[in-house]
């Protein structure tokens, strides 16, 4: 994209100046108004409860949930909550791309491995794996390790059929280039499947992100130790809606920006194969 | 000696629904410098017959002999380029250039200085920087030219390297690189759908029948040695080895 760019006069000529100038004002435009609806939405809710027109006891209220946040946040509660839950998505986040791209190069590598297992994905595949839940609880015991493997389980079998599915899609002719130089299958997965699907990659991270955060909810909501989940639950079991409410906004904005760090990640990666290759 | 044997080659392909005689016993021989091309009628097995001299699939029978000794699986001294370029988006074409040696463990400074003068030789040089993308087709295709060329073969196999692109391009990038392989004294083997290119480019032109193909007619075409492609197609044997290659293929139906 950035070369693209860089291939247009330095002087712009007067149509694409406007052109531009209506973009970026079109652009700010929008921003404008998702703000605004923001607020508005907000403002509105907390009309409508001091009203009374809405149950504010059971649908909470920004105001509300704004003296919880600062009470969680003075009694150093919230971090802890959400440094747990933010620590066990990472991490099954993480072991479920590595075991996912690992497992989807041994699938890719060799073909009657593949075949042998296809039945066994299928039916992983469609499992609902919070199913597993119990069983997860009593293997690994009813703690950390339990929710980081939920978070596995929901976003392994993805990552790997996805990748998979990637590697095979790989342009044959490619392939067949390399092999007329005599490449090993190491040096065509490294040299040219890997980079065909950088953004595979990318796609099956951002999927796994969101997967991983699914997996470790389920899994505080069963282990009920620490972390948003068991936030949620616990604010639900004892009708402290403001608690529950405030857990889930939390939440929301740890995903969103989860996802936009991959984003960032892709960015740089994309930008230093730019500069390098 | 000669350089090339194709001995005896014999292919079938196996597949769940039977079996498919692509090659019937085909033999030639070829001298160093020389070029052949190769014509045939469309899925004889002319593809087939380059992927088994590039080491690339092994004959059901027979042997492909260099320099007097068998060989197999792919063989460094011998390059194979396919009709689709096949550069890499994500190299710039400096990288692409380097893949092949990248491959075989050889970039050195005397293969990048080859590689170097390769590019600048044919105006590419300029370009080192630029992405596959960013190219002309006709540019592309010499760029992966100089991929193979790069690796310095000995042997030279070109599969209608040249059919994506448009007439003109065509004349003008099969002038160059005939240039550039008479200079480089490379053996090379063209397969081609177009008659006029076969005759222009060849010392020899191997007819082949439909399949299971089997060497219809091994022609010696002769312009003399001030040949070049675009100079020769105005001479009057032209059109007589045209019509010639044009009877044998069209009576085999
Ligand atoms: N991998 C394969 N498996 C089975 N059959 C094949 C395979 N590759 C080629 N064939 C068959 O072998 C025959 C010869 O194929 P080949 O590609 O060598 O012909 P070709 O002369 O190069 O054709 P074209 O003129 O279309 O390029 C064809 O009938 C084709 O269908
Ligand atoms: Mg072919």
């Amino acid at each position: 994209m950035d070369r693209r760019k860089s291939e247009a006069p330095a002087g712009l000529s007067k149509e694409r100046a406007e052109y531009l100038r209506r973009k970026k004002a079109r652009r700010r435009w929008v921003l404008c108004c998702q703000w605004g609806l923001l607020l508005l939405l907000v403002a509105l809710w907390e009309v409508l409860a001091r009203l009374g027109i809405i149950d504010s006891f059971i649908l909470s209220q920004p105001s509300r949930i704004w003296r919880t946040w600062a009470t969680m946040f003075v009694e150093g509660e919230l971090w802890l909550h959400l440094w747990v839950t933010v620590y066990e998505t990472l991490v099954g986040f993480l072991l479920g791309v590595l075991l996912g791209v690992g497992l989807a190069i041994l699938l890719w590598w060799s073909d009657f491995v593949a075949k042998v297992s296809e039945p066994y994905l299928v039916v992983l595949n469609s499992l609902p794996k919070i199913a597993l839940g119990p069983v997860i609880i009593i293997i690994v015991g009813a703690g950390t390790e339990a929710i980081i493997f939920m978070a596995l389980a929901i976003s392994l079998i993805v990552t790997v059929l996805e990748m998979l599915g990637g590697f095979r899609r790989t342009d044959r002719d490619a392939i067949r280039m390399a092999a007329t130089f005599g490449a090993t299958k190491s040096q065509i997965f490294r040299k040219i499947v890997l980079p065909s699907n950088i953004g595979t990659l990318f796609g099956s991270l951002k999927i796994n992100i969101g997967l991983s955060l699914v997996g470790v909810i389920a899994g505080e909501f069963l282990v009920s130790k620490a972390g948003l989940g068991y936030l949620i639950v616990y604010g639900g079991q004892v009708f402290k809606l403001d608690l529950v409410m405030a857990s889930v906004i939390i939440l929301s904005a740890v995903a969103a920006l989860m996802y936009e760090g991959v984003v960032l990640l892709q960015r740089l990666v994309m930008k230093h194969r730019a500069t390098t290759e | 000696m000669d350089l090339l044997r194709v001995q005896d080659i014999t292919e079938s392909y196996q597949a769940e629904n039977g079996e498919i005689f692509a090659l019937d016993h085909i033999s030639f021989s070829m001298g160093k410098g020389e070029f052949l091309s190769i014509v045939g009628p469309s899925g004889c097995g002319k593809s087939t017959l380059l992927s088994i001299i590039a080491g690339l699939l092994p004959p059901s029978s027979g042997s492909i002999l260099l320099d007097g000794q068998e060989v197999h699986g792919v063989d460094p001294r011998i390059g194979y380029m396919l009709q689709k370029d096949n550069l890499l988006e994500w190299r710039s074409i400096w990288k692409n250039v380097l893949f092949g040696l990248e491959v075989r463990r050889q970039v050195n400074e005397e293969t990048t200085r080859r590689a170097r003068r390769l590019l600048q030789s044919y105006g590419l040089w300029e370009f080192r920087e630029k992405y596959p993308s960013q190219l002309s087709g006709g540019m592309r295709q010499r760029a992966a030219l100089i991929r193979t060329l790069a690796t310095s073969p000995e042997i030279l196999l070109l599969d209608e390297a040249f059919s994506a692109l448009d007439y003109q391009t065509r004349l003008t990038v099969t002038d160059d690189v005939y240039r550039i392989l008479k200079k480089e004294r490379i053996t090379t083997i063209m397969v081609t759908h177009d008659i006029p290119e076969s005759i222009s480019m060849g010392d020899r032109v191997l007819i082949l029948t439909r399949r299971p193909a089997q060497v219809r007619e091994l022609l010696e075409i002769d312009f003399g040695p001030e040949r070049t492609p675009l100079t020769c197609r105005g001479d009057p044997r032209f059109s007589r080895y045209f019509d010639h290659i044009w009877k044998e293929l069209k009576s085999d139906g």
